[in-house]
């Protein structure tokens, strides 16, 4: 699903734009929590996003994959592009970590998934388990499933938490290899990490105030 | 899709839940029906059709809150949504595998269960085949309340209540046709009628199952 | 002006407070006529005696159970495509008013059914589809309960709502072909040759509205409830964003 902008410089301008975000707003179990997000992400970029605990950061990455519906504003992203990873791993601790990769290389349609777990390090674990890998293993895991997608938009939830300075490198590196492939990534870390081309964007200064966002009909001054 | 199917049935094997759980379940209620009623084998003859479809209808029901709950707690479903999967067929894999790897070792296990409540003879047929086009509407119908209750911590009592009540029509038809065939009468309409619930339940379930899901997804 | 500007809360409270005494007040005479009329004033059955006149709780609250039933669907689906929050409050509050109905037309059933059938219990198809309609609005207002979020329990509700009229518009039928019944036909209908005799038919009529009268009170008093509740926790939750 394609949200095109109507802009003045037409589609061949906007395809180089991968995403691109207009006073987007985001409400967490009703309430407004974010709000005049505005920002364009061309191909080959990465995106982190910074601000304290509860301050929305999964809740616009949510927005963006399209798990949460759009409350305000305009967003313009390929949604047949995006592969989201959420805080929770999705791996099934009864299939070994080859089946693990091979179900999603069928629902992605894609292929070749040995290429990848070499990539990850993950060769010498294929025909382990889930349940036997280790925190920073299941990881990486995770991450070898955004690779199998083939998809050219990451949103990333936190990748980087409980793990040690090695597989935080990891992380690191297979996103920058990602962008510099051409691809885009957006992800909420607390660490700095060492990719190139990677802006920031501090959520804090996006908090909604309650004169941003719709009101809430019940708290209409005229009641009763 | 396939996929999504095929691991499906591969986890229902790999946990050893899923299949054996359901049978074993499925034959300690038709034990205690003689516990309950006294061994009179002609009383048995009587109820045997309504027991087997009740005992087959709960033991289908033990499982379905696995349909959804464990891939929504590891994150799958998140990630499924955003996946290249429409949400029907995510909701409709999931029920056919539940299906596979509840209604038909069901449906198998039913006639040597009708034996031991002495099922008239007449009856095996209508039996299996009743079971074999009817426990599809119960894997579809369940699904979809699994779907409702995907969010609700310890949902398994909650899922029964909504699921129950709309069992009862292929219920009603399902033991219908096994009666009717153990007394000689024609099951063919009612089996007809149950295959008809059957096949507008595997239709309609995965689009209000998907719709369900979108919602506790948020 | 449209209709629709009664979905706000704020409109709905104002013009719901002005209408609620008229209606209780109109829905008191209403049933006190109906039934002094019915119970007192009405001759006895050549054939049921003075029994018959329960008929004036049964028939009304059989009516209200499924034609409340009803109206929650209508304010689910209107819920699901407006997402007006009245709506999806007013389903909500309805559901324990059908549920009671239900319970009084089984009850009164029963009743009348010991003198009639000998029996205060047979599994007809009638009985049997109310007691199916029981267990409806016990899974619907189980499943309110149950969620913490209220804009997903009422999304979730008016699914359920939607499919489970289905079903038992289903399970009605299916009763019909696994039981064959005691219950009499129908005590209304247009048709004047089968419905009940006029002696019975007037008050019946004015029961029927003091009881839709009576419906339409309680649901205005619980959707204001309701509303005030929602209104409540919004305030708490701006309370403590400050």
């Amino acid at each position: 699903m394609l949200h095109r902008l109507p802009t003045p410089e037409g589609l061949g301008y906007l395809k180089r734009m991968n995403i691109r975000t207009t006073s987007l707003g985001c409400t967490r179990n009703g309430r407004a929590i974010l709000s005049g997000i505005s920002f364009d992400l061309a191909d080959g970029t990465c995106l982190v996003l910074r601000g304290s605990n509860g301050v929305g950061k999964t809740t616009l990455l949510k927005t963006l994959a399209g798990l949460l519906p759009l409350q305000q504003g305009s967003l313009q992203i390929d949604r047949d592009q995006v592969a989201y990873a959420g805080h929770l791993d999705a791996v099934k601790a009864q299939l070994t970590v080859e089946e693990n990769l091979q179900f999603w290389a069928g629902i992605y349609g894609t292929g070749d998934i040995r290429t990848v777990l070499k990539k990850l390090d993950l060769s010498a674990l294929a025909d382990r388990p889930a349940h036997a890998l280790s925190a920073g293993q299941k990881r990486r895991l995770g991450l070898a499933r955004l690779l199998v997608s083939k998809r050219s938009i990451w949103l990333l939830d936190e990748p980087t938490a409980s793990l040690d300075s090695q597989s935080t490198a990891l992380v690191a590196r297979v996103i920058s290899d990602h962008c510099a492939a051409g691809g885009t990534a957006i992800l909420s870390t607390h660490l700095e990490l060492p990719i190139r081309k990677v802006l920031t964007l501090d959520l804090g200064k996006f908090t909604s105030k309650s004169a941003d966002s719709e009101p809430d009909p019940f708290l209409d001054e005229a009641f009763a | 899709m396939i996929a999504l199917f095929k691991r499906d049935i591969m986890l229902a094997f790999r946990s050893g839940g899923g299949f054996g759980l359901a049978l074993s379940f499925f034959l300690i209620v038709v034990m205690f029906v003689p516990f309950g009623v006294g061994a009179d084998l002609a009383l048995l003859a009587i109820i045997a059709p309504g027991i087997l479809w009740i005992g087959a209808l709960l033991a289908c029901l033990l499982s379905l809150d696995r349909i959804f709950q464990l891939d929504f707690e590891d994150g799958t479903l998140d990630v499924l949504a955003t996946s290249p999967l429409p949400g029907e067929a995510i909701t409709g894999a999931k029920a056919a595998a539940h299906w596979v790897t509840t209604g038909l070792p069901l449906t198998l296990a039913a006639a040597p269960l009708g034996y031991l409540l002495n099922l008239p003879s007449e009856a095996y047929f209508w039996l299996v085949a009743s079971l074999l086009t009817g426990t599809p509407a119960l894997s579809f119908i369940g699904s979809f309340g699994a779907a409702i209750t995907v969010g609700v911590k310890r949902g398994g009592l909650l899922l029964s209540l909504l699921v129950l009540p709309l069992y009862i029509p292929t219920l009603i038809f399902g033991a219908q046709t096994v009666t009717r065939a153990a007394t000689g009468q024609d099951p063919l309409s009612t089996w007809a009628m149950m295959t008809g619930l059957s096949l507008f339940a595997v239709a309609a379930m995965p689009l209000a199952a998907a719709l369900a899901l979108r919602v506790n997804l948020r | 002006m449209s209709v629709w500007k009664y979905a706000n809360p704020a409109k709905f409270m104002s013009l719901s407070g002005r209408v609620l005494p008229v209606l209780t007040v109109l829905s008191g005479a209403f049933l006190l006529v109906g039934l002094v009329w019915g119970f007192f004033f009405t001759p006895d059955d050549y054939k049921q005696g003075s029994t018959v006149k329960i008929i004036f709780l049964h028939v009304p609250s059989a009516f209200l159970a499924i034609n409340i039933w009803i109206m929650m669907l209508v304010t689910s689906l209107i819920w699901f495509i407006r997402r007006h929050h009245v709506s999806a409050l007013a389903a909500k509050a309805a559901a324990p008013i059908g549920i009671t109905m239900t319970l009084i037309a089984l009850f009164t059933g029963a009743i009348w059914g010991k003198p009639m059938w000998g029996t205060y219990w047979a599994w007809d198809p009638r009985l049997t589809s109310f007691m199916i309609l029981f267990v409806f609005y016990l899974g619907y207002m189980a499943l309110w309960t149950a969620i913490e979020d209220r804009d997903t329990a009422a999304d979730l509700t008016s699914i359920l709502c939607m499919v489970g009229s289905v079903f038992a518009l289903l399970s009605r039928y299916a009763v019909n072909f696994w039981n064959q019944g005691l219950h009499q036909g129908a005590s209304l209908s247009v048709d004047a040759e089968t419905h009940v005799d006029n002696a019975f038919y007037l008050p019946l009529l004015v029961c029927i509205a003091g009881f839709v009268l009576l419906f339409v009170s309680l649901v205005l008093l619980r959707t204001r409830t309701e509303i005030r509740l929602r209104r409540l926790s919004a305030l708490q939750v701006r309370g403590s964003a400050t």
